[in-house]
């Protein structure tokens, strides 16, 4: 099992889901977060004071996934995410020991 | 003189107090949110506070000391007023046929917002005991006085000295006795308490624009009865008064935003709420006394002086945190000073005080043009030097800083026991 985590500008947030939703994946979480990568931040002025705001809003989507549906899983969100622009974001994998359904105390392939 | 009711002016009055009072809430709105998270909950505390000390203040003996009889044109003799025993035959009201505890309540809200004003200036640092105290003995030793001076008969009244000088100085809602008063006593404080750790180097940006925005709009609805309500009258006047009270407003709204778009790039929801704050400033002393020309000239002027004069505190190092200098000091000195240009007595439905002139460029010469120099600047002097030894006092004896733990961590935890935006994590352990 691997835990497939993107972290993606918010405005994608939408056409992500649904292209992963496309690749059969049933579950997700998201939240809010924010960072910077190669685009660093902005400038805002308030009353003549100038702020560098070096942390911008991002999400980040983490999927639970089988060993065989990774390639398909990063595919569909790198897909989805792009626009071609700085700041698009990154997607990484990474191993996962194991699962468990709380629901049901499942564990493994069969929790997910 | 003999009293007879006028219930048109009486509802009025009694519908305008109700106005200005909601413009301490909406300072707490416009104030908070421009404040960091971790201290909102204090910022909007110090208004509401000024509403319990002041309030409580003004009805004991505040509006005996300003409204009470003449004491050497200085202060009034509040003995006969304690607690608001007052008299509808011997009230600056009678004329009006407005019953004078209408008048003392009108005047209440006034006193509030004045002191609730100050506290922008020292954001995020203050015990909040000391505030309390300074807020008791400021309405007492500083407010009360000017308030006598200018509309108690005392020294700037049209049996005092200045206008036996030189003529009737004019200040139509509050330029000198709300605006240049706070203006300078937040600059007092501001140098008596110094600055917020990391001020200057710190990221300390608004927490919330929509609350500035917020408490902008219930100030500008609350400042109608302010300015109208300040002709006592349900009259032509007030409506002159409500319609230099929109356009200075918005003028300076837009002249905020123009400036800021070419120094800065781009006009701001702060600014546009700055703005409108520093056209109502502006407006105040003049909004029945000149014409709508003068207003849109005097909202244009503050609009873009303010936004000018809110970056004076880093060059010159002090901490006037939300800038109650720059917007109503600053602001308070356009609108005083202008009205030496642009009064016109009595035309236009515009209000006339026999003793008062026209200005500069309404055929009045230079005369009213100095008045209005001179009560600006004896106000801003007496505020400033009364209001720097008050702070002193209390520095010495009560303290006014919070520890630098409590200001890192957050003002609002540390004195309030409290916070605003912490919301999960927290489990019940005792009730009372």
């Amino acid at each position: 099992m691997k835990l497939v985590t993107g972290v993606i500008q918010p405005h994608r947030l939408d056409d992500v889901k649904t292209a992963l939703e496309g690749a059969g994946v049933r579950g997700m979480t998201v939240s809010e977060a924010s960072g910077y990568g190669r685009q660093k931040g902005h400038t805002e002025v308030y009353r003549g004071a100038e702020y560098t705001v070096d942390l911008v809003p991002k999400v980040r989507i983490e999927v639970l996934v089988t060993d065989e549906d990774v390639t398909a899983v990063t595919d569909a969100i790198v897909g989805a995410a792009q626009t071609g622009k700085i700041g698009d974001g990154k997607v990484w994998v990474v191993p996962v020991e194991d699962v468990a359904r709380v629901r049901t105390g499942e564990h493994g392939d069969a929790a997910l | 003189m003999e009293f007879e009711l006028d219930t048109g002016n009486t509802a009025w009055l009694i519908t305008a107090s109700s106005l200005v009072l909601l413009m301490t809430p909406g300072l707490a709105f416009f104030y908070g949110g421009m404040v960091r998270g971790k201290s909102v909950l204090n910022m909007m505390m110090m208004s509401f506070a000024s509403i319990g000390v002041a309030g409580l203040i003004w009805v004991v003996y505040g509006y005996g000391l300003a409204f009470g009889p003449d004491l050497g044109g200085f202060i009034g003799n509040p003995a006969g007023l304690i607690g608001l025993t007052v008299d509808n035959a011997a009230s600056p009201t009678t004329a009006m046929g407005i019953p004078a505890l209408v008048f003392a309540g009108f005047q209440a809200t006034f006193a509030i917002i004045t002191v609730a004003l100050i506290s922008g200036a020292i954001a995020d640092r203050v015990k909040f005991g000391t505030w309390i105290v300074f807020s008791a003995i400021w309405v007492t030793v500083v407010y009360a006085p000017l308030a006598h001076w200018v509309w108690g008969g005392g020294m700037f009244g049209a049996d005092g000295w200045l206008a036996s000088a030189l003529s009737l100085p004019i200040d139509f809602a509050g330029g000198t006795v709300v605006h240049i008063n706070a203006g300078a006593a937040a600059l007092a404080l501001a140098l008596v308490i110094g600055k917020r750790k990391g001020f200057g180097t710190e990221a300390m940006r608004p927490h919330n624009l929509p609350f500035v925005m917020l408490g902008a709009g219930l100030l500008w609805f609350g400042w109608f009865g302010f300015n109208a309500g300040s002709e006592l009258a349900a009259d032509g006047t007030a409506g002159r008064a409500w319609v230099n009270t929109l356009v200075a407003t918005a003028v300076a709204m837009l002249a905020w935003m123009t400036t800021e778009k070419f120094r800065d790039g781009s006009a701001t929801s702060l600014g546009a709420a700055s703005g409108v704050v520093a056209g109502l400033v502006a407006i105040t002393p003049a909004a029945g006394t000149v014409d709508s020309w003068g207003a849109i000239v005097i909202g244009l002027v503050a609009g873009v002086l303010c936004s000018l004069a809110v970056g004076l505190k880093y060059k010159f190092g002090y901490d006037d945190s939300l800038d109650v200098v720059g917007v109503h000091l600053v602001g308070g000195l356009v609108g005083t000073i202008l009205i030496g240009f642009f009064a016109t007595n009595g035309r236009y439905d515009s209000f006339y005080f026999e003793g008062s002139l026209n200005g500069l460029f309404y055929g009045g010469g230079v005369t009213q043009l100095l008045t209005q120099i001179v009560a600006a600047l004896v106000a801003v002097v007496y505020s400033f030097v009364l209001t720097y030894i008050i702070g002193l006092a209390l520095k010495a004896t009560l303290g006014w800083r919070v520890s630098e733990e409590a200001e890192v961590s957050g003002i609002d935890l540390a004195v309030h026991g409290e916070t605003a935006y912490e919301n999960s994590g927290s489990t019940i352990t005792e009730v009372r």
